[in-house]
């Protein structure tokens, strides 16, 4: 534990040092992890959904835009700083924690039973015609079935049950629904995406539609992609949710950012994983 | 120590309070882009306007825009033109527009507007996310744009 600690701040310090130099263009690499279940190949780079036409030829994950020693550490599973909090969550999973003894496994047996989900959220729930995304699926568990407070959205509870859900869908295609009933809050997640908002007026394609690649100060700009989230993310070493991600990018544009888990950013959610569709899903990643 | 601290605060609000000469942001007038008179009435400092583009929680515009002439800025981004020869291709008063607002000369750009007050969508009061209180308070005040304008007409090769 100790010597993984380390070997973090190590790649933290060193990717400081490297962020300096003008890194233009993704990185030419390809990620692979070994597990217990045999070699994973993710696909961090093809070609851009149907609607993209015009506006981007290639979609990129994340990790293609960080630093070597960055990108490493999602290599392998052991080096992965993601994983504690996978591993939490897997104990959450299976505790005894509802108000009458109820525990995730005690309904859904194994983890592996959410294989699949997080390839295709967030969707739109067949009963309820309502835009869901983990989270909501998550607290309804939480309060309806096991009589607890719901979960705040960026919680830390709720980031591990997020890993935990989505470490099953490794390496799956993301391939999230954009028609029928999903087509309404899809097209308001666009409308977002290209609002240029507060006192800098930017939008999220000024940064990552136009001018991914590109070094904003130290900042080496993605697309800002979320098929590898929830991240690990060594700044703030800890992890991050979507959700927790579009507030800070909204923040930097000196707006009035939307809530995490509100109407909007749910909708911006279901857009951004959409612009994704085509990319693995990466279960827990490591970004800078 | 602690008067020095005061003072410094006292300085700081100051340089930031716009003084009464200066023309407000909804008063500059644009012709093609461009603002002929000073917005103070009076010349810039070019070493002001240094650091006010190399500072970040002021124009920050090296997160953008590298300098040549100013190598020992860290990590300058580049995703605008570089700065260098900026004086040739511009005159003073074009500069002065595209500090103040660069849509005026570059329409539906990326470069944010220095000296506006209005117009924008959900305004926030600063970095923190919350709504702004009021109108905000433009990013640079008129002295700041002056200086930073100063430093430009420099910038010949
Ligand atoms: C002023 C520039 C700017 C704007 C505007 C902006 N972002 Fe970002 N964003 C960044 C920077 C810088 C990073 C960190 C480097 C990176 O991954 O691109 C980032 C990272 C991200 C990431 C993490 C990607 C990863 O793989 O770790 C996501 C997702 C993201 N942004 C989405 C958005 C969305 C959605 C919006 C609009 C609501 C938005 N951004 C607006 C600058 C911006
Ligand atoms: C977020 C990015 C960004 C920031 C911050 C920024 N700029 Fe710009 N700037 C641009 C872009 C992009 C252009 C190119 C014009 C266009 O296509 O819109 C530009 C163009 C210019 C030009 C014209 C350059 C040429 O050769 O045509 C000048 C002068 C300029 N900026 C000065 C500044 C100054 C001074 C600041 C800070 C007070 C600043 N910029 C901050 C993005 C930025």
């Amino acid at each position: 534990m100790q010597q993984r600690k380390a070997t973090w701040l190590a790649a933290t310090a060193l990717g400081l040092a490297l962020t300096g130099m003008a890194m233009a263009d993704p990185a030419e690499d390809t990620l692979s992890v070994e597990t217990d279940d045999g070699t994973i190949d993710f696909v961090t780079q093809t070609a851009a959904p149907e609607f993209l036409k015009g506006h981007l030829d290639t979609i990129y994950s994340g990790w293609l835009f960080r630093e070597d020693e960055t990108r490493a550490l999602q290599k392998d599973d052991f080096d992965n700083p993601a994983m504690v909090f996978y591993d939490r969550g897997v104990d959450r999973w299976n505790a005894t924690i509802g108000k009458n003894g109820e525990s995730c496994a005690g309904c859904h047996q194994g983890p592996e039973s959410m294989a699949g989900l997080r390839a295709v959220m967030p969707r739109v729930d067949e009963k309820s015609g309502k835009l869901m995304i983990m989270e909501d699926y998550i607290n309804n568990c939480v309060t309806e079935r096991m009589g607890l407070e719901k979960w705040g959205t960026t919680s830390n509870e709720m980031k591990d049950m997020l890993s935990v859900i989505s470490m099953q869908s490794r390496g799956q295609i993301v391939n999230v629904k954009i028609d029928g009933a999903a087509a309404p809050f899809w097209e308001k997640g666009k409308e977002i995406y290209y609002t240029r908002y507060g006192q800098l007026e930017m939008s999220c394609a000024n940064c990552h539609e136009d001018h991914y690649g590109q070094m904003i100060r130290a900042d080496h700009l993605s697309q800002g992609q979320i098929n590898g989230f929830p991240t690990y993310r060594l700044k703030d070493a800890g992890m991050v949710s979507a959700q927790q991600r579009f507030v800070g990018c909204v923040r930097d544009t000196r707006a009035e950012t939307f809530k995490a888990g509100s109407d909007e950013f749910k909708a911006l959610e279901l857009y951004v994983a959409s612009r994704g569709n085509g990319l693995s899903v990466e279960g827990v990643s490591v970004r800078h | 120590m602690t008067r020095h601290l005061v003072q410094a605060t006292l300085l700081a609000l100051a340089a930031a309070t716009p003084a009464f000469s200066d023309t407000a942001p909804k008063d500059v007038v644009f012709e093609e882009g461009a603002v002929a008179q000073s917005l103070t009435g009076n010349p810039g400092n070019p070493e002001e306007g240094v650091k006010v583009m190399t500072t970040n929680a002021l124009g920050n515009c090296v997160a953008c825009h590298v300098v040549g002439a100013l190598p020992d800025v860290q990590f300058p981004g580049n995703i605008a033109p570089p700065l260098d020869g900026v004086a040739d291709r511009y005159s003073e008063a074009q500069l002065r527009g595209i500090v103040a607002n660069a849509k005026m000369t570059f329409d539906g750009s990326f470069m944010p507007a220095f000296y506006k007050t209005d117009g924008f969508i959900r305004p926030g009061n600063g970095y923190t996310g919350k709504a702004a209180e009021g109108e905000l308070p433009p990013i640079l005040n008129a002295a700041q744009i002056e200086d930073v304008v100063a430093y430009l007409v420099t910038l010949k090769e």
